[in-house]
């Protein structure tokens, strides 16, 4: 019998399950490496050659080198680990959440300074806006 | 004997803490999120507590993919701000209260709620933006604090009805602890707000604000709300408000004391992707 997972039907999200956990482990785990100094400078100097240290799936190495976080969700990473690598860009969270969006930097702002995204429409996949 | 004089809710934003290590508290933009935490600042020093029970979630900082504890209690003497890859905040380490929170932990289990104990552990934000909300810009905090971690980023995250009778609980405990001290507990997180794929952006006013009359007149109910409801209405990373029902659980009235006085409330849209939500409740 497969586990009740009510939130597969919410646009625009994936929830970071177990499932998820597990695929996204090494990922994750190499967002996590990013938290010292001497790992982001490695990283920085050769991103290619510090992914090629952990074992991530071809997928995932690319979605990191691109900064595709739509895409790095989809393969089990979590905005919290990702956010690392968005640290060592210098981009801030409000940056990362915008870039995932569609939107430009300038207009995910301003949405937010007007009361952020509105939940109507924004319920259930399929739904009318 | 120990008691909880009081709780407090507040949502723990990053940005705020950038905010004020920056000194940008006066921007027209932050202006209104750090006016509505001027009373707050006045009304602890009146309070004065011993010890602040703080619940709070780890943003991947202290706990990596290795260990995922659903809740974890800080017995340890003391805390560093973490480094979450912006250098460490710039606030007083974290003094705990080891005695106590080795007393609640014995109570607790024994209650049979399983938690993970923690003697070494770096804070981040989630417990360092609301320590400098309430308490200001100081050079120590005011009292002890107990870290009290709860897992809200790998779902499936406790229940809501878990995390109000884990309140019960600490409460309980609480009571049996022979020093005369005066406790608070602190509920952190929230408000509505979603930070990843699309739907990032995403703020739910009237169902904040109904949270909110819900927490203070029937929090009861509100326990029972299904996680799809906050994930659905609030956005996938609303989900931390479920941590306020443990500081709410913890109040006299769950179990046959009176209702709590609502000492101030305060709701703001926005700080950076998310709804400002805080809101003090004293014990009668």
């Amino acid at each position: 019998m497969s586990l009740d997972k009510p939130y597969m039907d919410v646009p625009g999200t994936t929830i970071f399950d177990a499932d998820k956990s597990r695929e996204g482990y090494h990922l994750n785990q190499f967002c996590m490496s990013l938290m010292k100094a001497e790992n982001r400078a490695r990283f920085k100097a050769n991103e290619r050659a510090y992914l090629d240290e952990w074992p991530m799936t071809e997928e995932q190495k690319q979605a990191v080198l691109d900064r595709d976080l739509n895409r790095c969700i989809q393969l089990g990473g979590n905005i919290y680990f990702l956010a690392k690598i968005g640290a060592t860009d210098g981009r801030s969270f409000q940056q990362m959440a915008g870039s995932m969006t569609g939107m430009s930097e300038e207009a995910y702002r301003d949405m937010m300074v007007k009361g952020g995204r509105s939940i109507e429409g924004n319920r259930y996949t399929g739904e009318k806006k | 004997m120990a008691h909880i004089t009081a709780s407090v809710y507040t949502s723990h934003v990053p940005a705020i803490g950038a905010a004020l290590d920056l000194g940008k508290t006066h921007e027209a933009y932050w202006d209104p999120v750090f006016k509505g935490y001027e009373f707050v600042k006045q009304w602890e020093k009146e309070q004065k507590p011993d010890v602040v029970v703080l619940v709070f979630n780890d943003h991947a900082t202290a706990f990596s993919l290795e260990m995922i504890p659903t809740f974890a209690i800080g017995t340890a003497a003391e805390y560093a701000p973490a480094d979450e890859g912006w250098g460490p905040r710039p606030v007083p380490k974290v003094i705990g209260h080891p005695k106590l929170a080795a007393h609640i932990a014995q109570s607790v289990i024994q209650d049979d709620f399983d938690l993970t104990i923690v003697n070494r552990m770096d804070v981040d934000h989630g417990l360092t933006v609301p320590l400098s909300l309430v308490f200001g810009q100081v050079d120590a905090w005011p009292c002890p604090i107990i870290p009290f971690a709860v897992n809200v980023v790998q779902y499936p995250v406790p229940s809501g009805r878990r995390c109000f009778m884990l309140g019960r609980a600490i409460r309980k405990a609480i009571e049996t602890y022979d020093e005369p001290l005066n406790v608070q507990i602190w509920g952190t997180g929230g408000m509505s707000h979603q930070l990843q794929g699309p739907r990032a952006g995403l703020i739910n006013r009237e169902w904040d604000n109904a949270f909110l009359d819900r927490l203070i007149n029937d929090p009861d109910s509100l326990s029972r709300l299904p996680h799809i409801d906050y994930v659905r209405e609030a956005g996938s990373e609303g989900i931390e408000l479920v941590m306020w029902l443990i500081a709410r659980g913890a109040m006299n009235d769950t179990d046959g004391g009176k209702k709590p006085t609502v000492r101030h409330r305060f709701y703001h849209v926005p700080a950076s992707n998310t709804a400002v939500g805080h809101l003090i409740l004293e014990n009668n």
